[in-house]
C-alpha cells in the first residue's frame, strides 16, 4: 500500500493551492456545505410557510416546488443551473456559483418540508391559543409557533446538513475545486494509489459527517426527554 | 433571450433514440441495484439485531460507514480502487464484464443496503418484543422466528420507508455517469455537447425522472391510505 502518497497531498486534500493558490479541497467543501445550509434554511422556511398558506396562489406554487425539485436528481438541478445561467445571464457563472444555488434550492425543498412537519407535529392548541390572545395567524407563527417548531426541528436540520455535506461532492463534476476534485486530481497525477485515495477521502467526509450525525442523534434523544418533562 | 428552443431535436431522430437508451440504462441499473440493496440491507439489518458481538460491531460500522461518506466517491472507489481489495477472480469475472456498469452496480446497491438496513431495523423494533419471545417459546430458532414471524410484519411497515429509498435510488442512479456509464443523465450531457441544445435536453431528462417520482410517490400514498389506513396530511 502507498499511503505516502496521501499524506504527501494530504495539505492539498485539506485546503487545495491555498494560499498560493485558490481555495479548494475540504475547505471548499466546508465552504459550499454552510453556504448552502444558509440560503437553503431562508429559503425552505420561505417556501414552507407558503405551502402551509390558505392562499391558493401561494400553497400551489410551493407545493409544485416541493415536488418537483424532490422528484429530480441533484445532479440534473446542478446542471440546470451551470447551463441556463449563460443563457439568462449573457455571461456565464463559475461552478462554485451554479453549484451554490443548485444546492440552495434543492436542499431547501427538504428543509420546506421539514418545517411543514415540524409545524404540523405541534398541538393544534397553541394556534388557537395565541390568535385567542388577540394575535394574527402571521404574528402568530412569527412569535409563538417558529420558535417552538424550529427547535424541534434541529436534529432534523443537522441531517439535513449531513446530506448536504455529502451533496457538495458532486459539484465535482462541473468542475468545482472540492475535495472530491482535489481526490481525481491527485489520483490522475499519481495513478498507483487509487485505492489509498479513496479511502483516505471517504474517512475525511466520515469524519464530518459522522460527528453531526451522533451529535444529532444525542439532541434528538436530550429533546424528547425535554419534550416529556414538558407534558 | 438568445437560445432558440428545438424539442424535436430531442424527442426524435438520433439523439431521441440516445434518450430512450439512456432511460433503459437508467431502469436497468436501479432494478439490479433495488434487489440487490434489499437483500444486503436485510442481511445487515438481521446481523445488526443478532446479539453477537462482531456481527453486530461489523454491521452497526457498515451502516455508519457507507451512509456517512457520499455516494460519488464510493462511485470513484469501486471504479478505481476496489482492484486491490477484492479477490483476483472477482476482478477478472467483473473486467469481462461492462466493469462501469458493475463498479455502479456495486456502489449503489452498498449504498443504498445501508439506509435500508436502518429502515428495516426500525421496523422490527416497532414490532412489539412479546412477538419474538412467543416465537422464542415456541421452539423457533432465532433466524427462524426473524424470517416467519418478525421479518413479514416489519416489511409491511416499512413498505412506504423502503419504496422512498427506491425512488432515492433511482434518482442516485445519474451519479454512475461520473464513470462513463450511460444512463439518462450522461446522455442528456452528451447531447449538450454535441448539439449546444442542451436545455432541451435537461427539460426532457427532468421530466423523465419526475415521471418516475410522481407514479411511485402516487403508489406509496395510495398504499399508505388503503392498506395502513394513515390519512394524509
Amino acid at each position: 500500500m502507498r499511503w505516502d502518497v496521501v499524506a504527501n497531498n494530504l495539505q492539498y486534500f485539506l485546503l487545495g493551492a491555498w494560499p498560493n493558490g485558490e481555495l479548494g479541497g475540504l475547505a471548499m467543501t466546508i465552504l459550499l456545505a454552510l453556504g448552502g445550509i444558509f440560503g437553503a434554511f431562508w429559503l425552505g422556511l420561505l417556501v414552507g410557510l407558503f405551502r402551509m398558506s390558505r392562499s391558493g396562489l401561494l400553497r400551489w406554487p410551493a407545493f409544485a416546488y416541493i415536488e418537483i425539485i424532490r422528484g429530480t436528481p441533484l445532479l440534473m438541478v446542478i446542471f440546470w443551473f451551470y447551463f441556463l445561467a449563460p443563457v439568462l445571464l449573457g455571461h456565464s457563472l463559475p461552478g462554485s456559483y451554479s453549484a451554490l444555488c443548485a444546492l440552495i434550492v434543492f436542499t431547501s425543498a427538504y428543509i420546506a418540508e421539514i418545517v411543514r412537519a415540524g409545524v404540523l407535529s405541534l398541538p393544534k392548541g397553541q394556534m388557537e391559543a395565541a390568535r385567542s390572545t388577540g394575535l394574527t395567524r402571521g404574528q402568530a407563527m412569527r412569535h409563538v409557533i417558529l420558535p417552538q417548531a424550529l427547535f424541534n426541528m434541529i436534529p432534523s436540520f443537522v441531517n439535513q446538513f449531513v446530506s448536504l455535506t455529502k451533496d457538495t461532492s458532486l459539484a465535482f463534476i462541473i468542475g468545482v475545486n472540492e475535495l472530491t476534485k482535489a481526490a481525481t486530481q491527485v489520483n490522475n497525477r499519481t495513478m498507483n494509489a487509487p485505492t489509498e485515495i479513496f479511502i483516505a477521502i471517504a474517512l475525511l467526509y466520515f469524519v464530518i459527517c459522522y460527528v453531526l450525525t451522533a451529535f444529532s442523534r444525542r439532541l434528538e434523544k436530550k429533546l424528547v426527554r425535554y419534550q416529556a418533562r414538558g407534558r | 433571450m438568445a437560445y432558440s428552443f428545438d424539442f424535436g431535436l430531442v424527442v426524435s431522430g438520433e439523439y431521441g433514440e440516445w434518450l430512450r437508451q439512456g432511460l433503459l440504462t437508467t431502469l436497468h441499473i436501479s432494478a439490479i441495484s433495488i434487489v440487490g440493496s434489499l437483500l444486503l440491507g436485510t442481511l445487515v439489518a438481521v446481523l445488526r439485531l443478532s446479539r453477537i458481538t462482531p456481527l453486530v460491531w461489523g454491521s452497526a460500522a457498515f451502516t455508519e460507514f457507507f451512509r456517512n461518506t457520499p455516494l460519488l466517491v464510493q462511485i470513484f472507489f469501486w471504479y478505481f480502487g476496489s482492484y486491490s481489495v477484492l479477490p483476483d477472480f472477482v476482478n477478472q469475472w467483473l473486467y469481462q464484464r461492462d466493469f462501469e456498469f458493475a463498479a455502479g452496480v456495486i456502489a449503489l446497491t452498498v449504498y443504498t443496503a445501508a439506509f435500508i438496513a436502518e429502515d428495516i431495523r426500525s421496523g422490527v423494533f416497532a414490532i412489539p418484543k412479546t412477538q419474538l419471545e412467543a416465537s422464542r417459546a415456541t421452539g423457533l430458532s432465532f433466524l427462524q422466528a426473524m424470517r416467519y414471524v418478525i421479518l413479514p410484519q416489519a416489511f409491511r411497515i416499512i413498505i412506504p420507508p423502503l419504496i422512498s429509498q427506491f425512488l432515492n435510488l433511482v434518482k442516485n442512479s445519474s451519479l454512475v455517469m461520473a464513470v462513463g456509464v450511460m444512463e439518462l443523465t450522461y446522455m442528456a450531457r452528451q447531447i449538450e455537447a454535441y448539439t449546444f441544445h442542451g436545455l432541451e435536453a435537461f427539460t426532457v431528462s427532468t421530466l423523465m425522472y419526475l415521471s418516475i417520482s410522481l407514479v411511485i410517490s402516487f403508489a406509496v400514498n395510495m398504499y399508505n391510505k388503503r392498506v395502513l389506513k394513515i390519512a394524509p396530511r
